[in-house]
This record gives structure tokens, sequence and C-alpha cells, in this order.
């Protein structure tokens, strides 16, 4: 199949125009105190192709930006400035009907709960065939003809009689499948996916990232992956981008990002991950609490929780330097590279090391 | 573990005596034999009911001072077990032995003073704190229920909330709806002592957390555990919390226990396949060692409908026909010195399952 391969935003991007490009994005809601800005200028592109995971913990804003792809905050009554562009079509200018165009159609949706997101009183097999006549303008009978074929491809066994299921007659697993079969039903090129194996279990949750990624390498789709959980990234990422208090602090390629991490938030988030630490071992901390994004601090948001703080970090709010290529933080002072990273937790199951 | 004094709950005077230790060190702190639980699903006036068998034959013994992790899926019965264990569900047949006592059987509870022994602390920390009552209210609540006088109940109230991190002149008059996630943890722990129990039953209580904050409470409870020598059930989904925490895991499978060891055994060497794909399921944080193949597929079964004799029996890879007529019992591994149990025939000697190890001198 044709899967593009990209070198991860090395150099001048000459090599392919990007699916995805964000530039500049703020977005704001208004609450009792008047507005408050949760996402504070965001800036990413994506090559076609390629899954890009937006980490973060509770109140990053890496749910809001995902949902600004899309165009869904408009209806939210968020403020919404800067770009958002689709394959070069600008999405934050683009009119309601070419919107409606987009959601579905080059741009697919999977949500946490698929029985939120599912109508509970449509047979799943319909939602789907629906989603597809209305993209593509087909016959009935062809668009149960396409949902048949898309239960084949996310896997879900004696297909037929789920296509006739209600979304609650089907376990937490099929209903996420069934999820992506609609998100995949008009071939998307870009797939956004919010956090859509943090409500399955481990053993399901393993099962459906390893579809996603097949669907990918079958399909060539790009995809934005929302999660708090370093696993899951792991499992699924090319490119990572970490946000805090509705910025992006670090971003490069899986490895770079996840295994030498030079930002210190993202260097505390990969050292106080219980993985392969043992009893009576004290676990490396973080002190404080993510903040609360209408009362942000002057200067780096993460600086009152920050380690390697140093006085300079409370006037400035850092910009991004590249520190490798590819790899970028915004941090006045980021760590240096950090050694092996064999050294660090994240043993293999079934392999203890020694205390 | 806790440099500083000021924060060691174990030096503050308390309101309420220690239950006094009865049988000593050898003598298990909670026993726990044959607990079972049936909700009925449903059912009108016509309909069958639905009965769901959330927990069938739980037994769990918890030495002093231990920890003791239960693993499992949604829906495998683990916080079922927390609930008949604190004695908030009541169980239909079982009984659990608390320090050579009995503590609870379908037929009679313990009454007063030594019903401290045992607290709960929850998942969800905002559901389970009285959104109308100051963190000082809260925390002086069980020991005025208790007998304690008000006043002395609200100064250990503000002890209370120095142990956990919290510093009173900032926090004692706070309401819950003022505190982060990680924070009314911290209160629905301090909530859960102020009574001074000798064991915590705790479910899932850094699951609802952030990773940055998690580590904050598990350190917490930690250097609670050895200030004032408690015994923790730890309940959670999540293996690296289990792995963590717990000197013993109980790993659970629809309603049932499928295996019990230490935590380094069963770490190292899971002897039931649904512990080794549960641990193969597990992502690790290094891109470069991605899972390859699901280690199982489909998702757990109905367990208002469970499957005949093993319950692991449909998602099992090395099933045979012996699985689906008698279900395994929970046994002592060999050569792993009894304190390695598993139910599963391909690990047990002496039986038809083709895997199952062959014992010498033995009758078949």
């Amino acid at each position: 199949m044709n899967v593009q391969m990209t070198i991860p935003e090395a150099g001048p991007r000459v090599a392919t125009a990007p699916l995805l490009d964000i530039a500049g994005l703020r977005v704001a809601y208004r609450g009792l105190a008047g507005w408050t800005q949760v996402v504070r200028g965001v800036d990413l592109s994506l090559a076609p192709g390629r899954t890009l995971v937006l980490l973060g913990e509770s109140g990053s804003g890496k749910s809001v930006t995902l949902r600004a792809i899309p165009g869904l905050l408009r209806e939210e009554g968020a403020r919404v400035e800067g770009h958002v562009r689709v394959g070069g079509q600008d999405v934050t200018t683009l009119p309601p009907a070419e919107l409606l165009k987009l959601r579905g159609g080059r741009v697919g949706f999977i949500f946490q709960e698929p029985m939120t997101a599912l109508d509970p009183v449509f047979r799943i097999g319909d939602q789907i065939a629906e989603t597809i006549v209305q993209h593509r303008g087909v016959s009935w009978r062809a668009a149960m003809a396409t949902a048949r074929e898309l239960f084949d491809l996310v896997q879900i066994p004696s297909a037929e009689r789920r296509l006739k299921a209600y979304p609650n007659e089907l376990s937490g697993g099929l209903r996420q499948r069934a999820m992506i079969a609609m998100a995949m039903s008009c071939e998307p090129e870009l797939l956004l996916a919010d956090e859509p194996t943090t409500a399955l279990d481990a053993t399901v949750q393993i099962q459906v990232l390893l579809l996603l990624r097949e669907i990918q390498r079958e399909r060539g789709t790009a995809m934005v992956f929302v999660t708090h959980d370093l696993g899951v990234a792991a499992e699924i990422a090319d490119e990572v981008a970490v946000m805090y208090a509705g910025r992006i602090v670090e971003r490069g390629g899986a490895e770079q990002v996840l295994l030498y991490p030079r930002h210190p938030y993202t260097r505390a988030l990969t050292n106080c991950v219980v993985q392969g630490s043992y009893r009576d071992q004290r676990l490396g901390e973080l002190s404080g609490a993510p903040p609360d994004v209408s009362r942000l601090p002057p200067g780096c948001s993460f600086a009152p929780r920050c380690p390697a703080r140093a006085e300079d970090c409370l006037r400035h709010e850092p910009d991004f330097r590249s520190l490798a290529p590819g790899h970028d933080a915004a941090c006045l002072h980021p760590s240096g590279p950090s050694a092996d990273p064999s050294s660090r937790p994240g043993v293999p199951a079934g392999s203890p090391k020694g205390h | 573990m806790n440099p500083d004094p000021s924060r060691d709950l174990s030096r503050m005077p308390a309101p309420l005596p220690e239950i006094a230790d009865r049988g000593g060190p050898l003598q298990p702190l909670l026993s726990a034999t044959g607990l079972r639980k049936e909700f009925r699903l449903g059912g009108g006036f016509f309909g069958p009911r639905a009965v769901v068998h959330a927990v069938d034959d739980f037994s769990l013994t918890v030495i002093k001072g231990e920890t003791v992790g239960i693993v499992g899926e949604s829906g495998c019965g683990k916080s079922t077990a927390a609930r008949l264990l604190a004695g908030i569900t009541p169980a239909d047949d079982g009984e659990i032995i608390f320090d050579g006592e009995t503590f609870w059987t379908p037929r009679s509870r313990i009454s007063g003073e030594r019903r401290r022994a045992i607290q709960m602390v929850f998942q969800d920390s905002a559901s389970s704190l009285n959104p109308r009552m100051t963190l000082t209210e809260t925390l002086a609540f069980g020991p005025r229920a208790h007998g304690v006088p008000t006043a002395t109940a609200r100064a250990y109230a503000r002890d209370l909330l120095a142990a956990v991190g919290l510093p009173p002149a900032r926090f004692a008059e706070r309401y819950p709806i003022e505190l982060s996630g990680g924070q009314r943890q911290r209160v629905n722990i301090a909530r859960a002592l102020a009574i001074r129990p000798r064991l915590l039953i705790l479910d899932e209580p850094v699951s609802a957390l952030d990773k940055s904050v998690e580590a904050q409470v598990l350190n917490l409870l930690v250097s609670l555990r050895d200030q004032l020598g408690l015994s923790y059930v730890f309940i959670s989904h999540d293996l690296n919390v289990v792995r963590y925490i717990s000197d013993r895991v109980v790993v659970m499978y629809l309603g049932q226990i499928v295996e019990e060891a230490s935590a380094q055994d069963i770490f190292a060497a899971p002897r039931h396949p649904y512990t080794r794909a549960l641990f193969a399921s597990k992502p690790s944080i290094d891109p470069r060692q991605r899972v390859t193949a699901p280690p199982l597929v489909g998702d757990p079964p109905d367990p208002v409908n469970p499957p005949s004799g093993c319950r692991f029996r449909t998602r099992c890879p090395i099933v045979e026909a012996i699985c689906a007529n008698a279900r395994p019992p929970l046994s002592a591994m060999p050569g792993a010195g009894g304190t390695h149990r598993a139910a599963c025939w391909a690990a047990l000697p002496g039986n038809e399952h083709s895997l199952s190890p062959r014992q010498k001198g033995a009758l078949q």
C-alpha cells in the first residue's frame, strides 16, 4: 500500500506538504469570571500517514486542541484564534456546509466513550450506512455493503449479526471497534482519536491499539491521538507533542521525547511513572498539581513545579528552541541529553530487574 | 521514610485508643473464607431474573503489615470483593476473621470498638466526601461518632491534615470543592485513618489522578504504612501500581481468584494463562518494545452467564476438553514453596490436560 514515509520534521520542510497544519491556535471559553484561555498558542503540523500523539494531563488543553481540528469548538461558543488547515482548507473560516463535508469525510473522529458517541436508538449498521450515504451519495444497499466490509476491517466477528445490534448490545471493545469503523467509513485522510482506549480493559486496549496501527498501515491514514498514558503513546506514536497548561512544551519523534526527554516536565512525567518500580523504592515525584489555566503564573507556567527553575523562568514564557533535528522544547534551561535510556525504568513485563 | 517529625502521625497524641493486637505477628490480620456475592438484575413480573455472580468463593489472607494487591479487569469482582471485606456490602455466604476474632458472618457482625479496625478509601475522591463539610468537620466526624469530644476531634483533624501533607493553616476550613483531585484523595486517606484502623482497603485510590499526582499519593501511602504499621488491601487495574505497592498479588477473573503469589514471583513467572496475557497486554513506555500481537482476543464474557468449568476457557490459548468440564481448584504450584497458587489445569499436576506437569511417583 502507499504508506508515505517522511522524515519527522527535520530541517526545512520540502518533502511533503503537511496534511494538518495548526498555527498560533488559541482557544478561550467564557466562564463566570470572564474568558479563560485554555489553549495558548499551539503550532504543529503532521505529514500524511503519520501518527502524532498529544500527551498531557487533565486541563493541559490536549482534547480542546483536537476538537479544534474538525472545527467543533465554534458550536461550543469558544473563541478560536489562529489557523487550522486540513489538506490546505482552513477550518476556522470554512462555511458550515463545507465543514459538515469535512467531518466524517476527510476527517474521522473516534471518541473516548463510544456509548455516548453512538446513538442508542439506532442499529449500528444503520448509523454507519447513514454516514456513507450522506458523504458519498451512494444507495443504502451499497452503503450497507460497505459497512459490512468495514466491520471486517475492524475485525468484528459475526459482522452480519453485529450490524443489526444496538450499541448497548455490544461489549466495550466491540463498541469502540464499531466507532472506528464509522470513523473510517469515508476513507478519511486524517483520523482524530480522543483517548479511544482509556475506558477499555488492558487486554482489550492493546487489541484496539494494534488494530489502529494495522488500519493505518493498510490505508495510509494520518492520526492525531490524544492520551495521558505514556505506555499508550509509546505503542502508537511516530511523533509526540507534550502539552502543559495550554501549550506544547516538547515535541519530537516518539523515541526522542519518551526516551530522551529534555523538558523538565516531560522528564518528571517519565520519572514518576511507577512502571518497573519496586516496593520500598521512593517514586520520583513532582510537587503540586497541574495548574488552573485561569490563574497562570507569569513566565513559564511549569516554573512553580519545576526542579530546574531559574530566576529568569519567572519572567519569560519560553519560546521553542531546537535541541536536535526534529526535537524542540519550550524551556529556557532544558536538561542535557539523558544518558542510556535502558537505565531508565520501563522493563518489559516478566523480566524484573533487581532492586 | 518521612523526615519531618511534625508530619509523623504515630508521634501525635490520638484521641482514640489503638486497637490492641491479639494473636501476635504470626496470626493473620484478616482471613476471609468462601465469600460469595450475587446481584439480581432487573427481572420484572414475568421475565426471568438474571443473576450476576460478582464474587464466587473468594478467600483471602492478609498478614500483619502486609499489602495485598488485587488486580483484574472491569467486572472481575475486585471492587465487590473490596466492599465485602470492608463490610459495606454484606456477602451471601462466607466469613471474615479479623485477628482471630469473627468480624463478619451472614448471621453476625462485630460491633463497638473493634468495628474501627477496617476502613476504606474509594476511587472517586469527590463523591466520597460531603461537599458541605469543611475538611476539619470531615476528619472530626469519625472520631466524634466514636465518642471523642468535638474540640479534641477537631484538634486531631488538624494533625491528620498535616500528616497527609495538607498544611492545616491553609486547608482546615476549606471545602472539598476547593481542592484538586490529589488533595481530595489525601483527605480521604486521612479520614480513613482518623479512627485508627489497622487495615485499609483502597479501591483504585490513584486511578482517577494525573500521573504526576499519582506518585505523590503512592509515596504518601507507603510512608503512612511504615509509620503506623498498617496493612493494605490495594485494588487496581494498573499493574505498575500494584507491582510497586504490593507484597503479594491476587489476580481475579470473572469473580474468581485465578492466581495468587508474592509480587516478585507472580511478575517473574506468572502461571495462569490469564495472568500472562494481562501482563503482556501492558504497554511498555519504550517505543522500541512495542507489542506485536494481541495476547488475547475478544472481551471478557458476560458475568451473568459465565462459562462452565474454568471461566477463562473461552479466551484461553491453551484450552482443552477438561477445562469445560471441571473448575480447576486454586492450588499450590509444585516447587513454589506453597505460596504461589493458581487455578489452571495446565499448571496443576496429575490431570488430563496435555500440559499438566507429570508428577513423580504419583498414582496417575
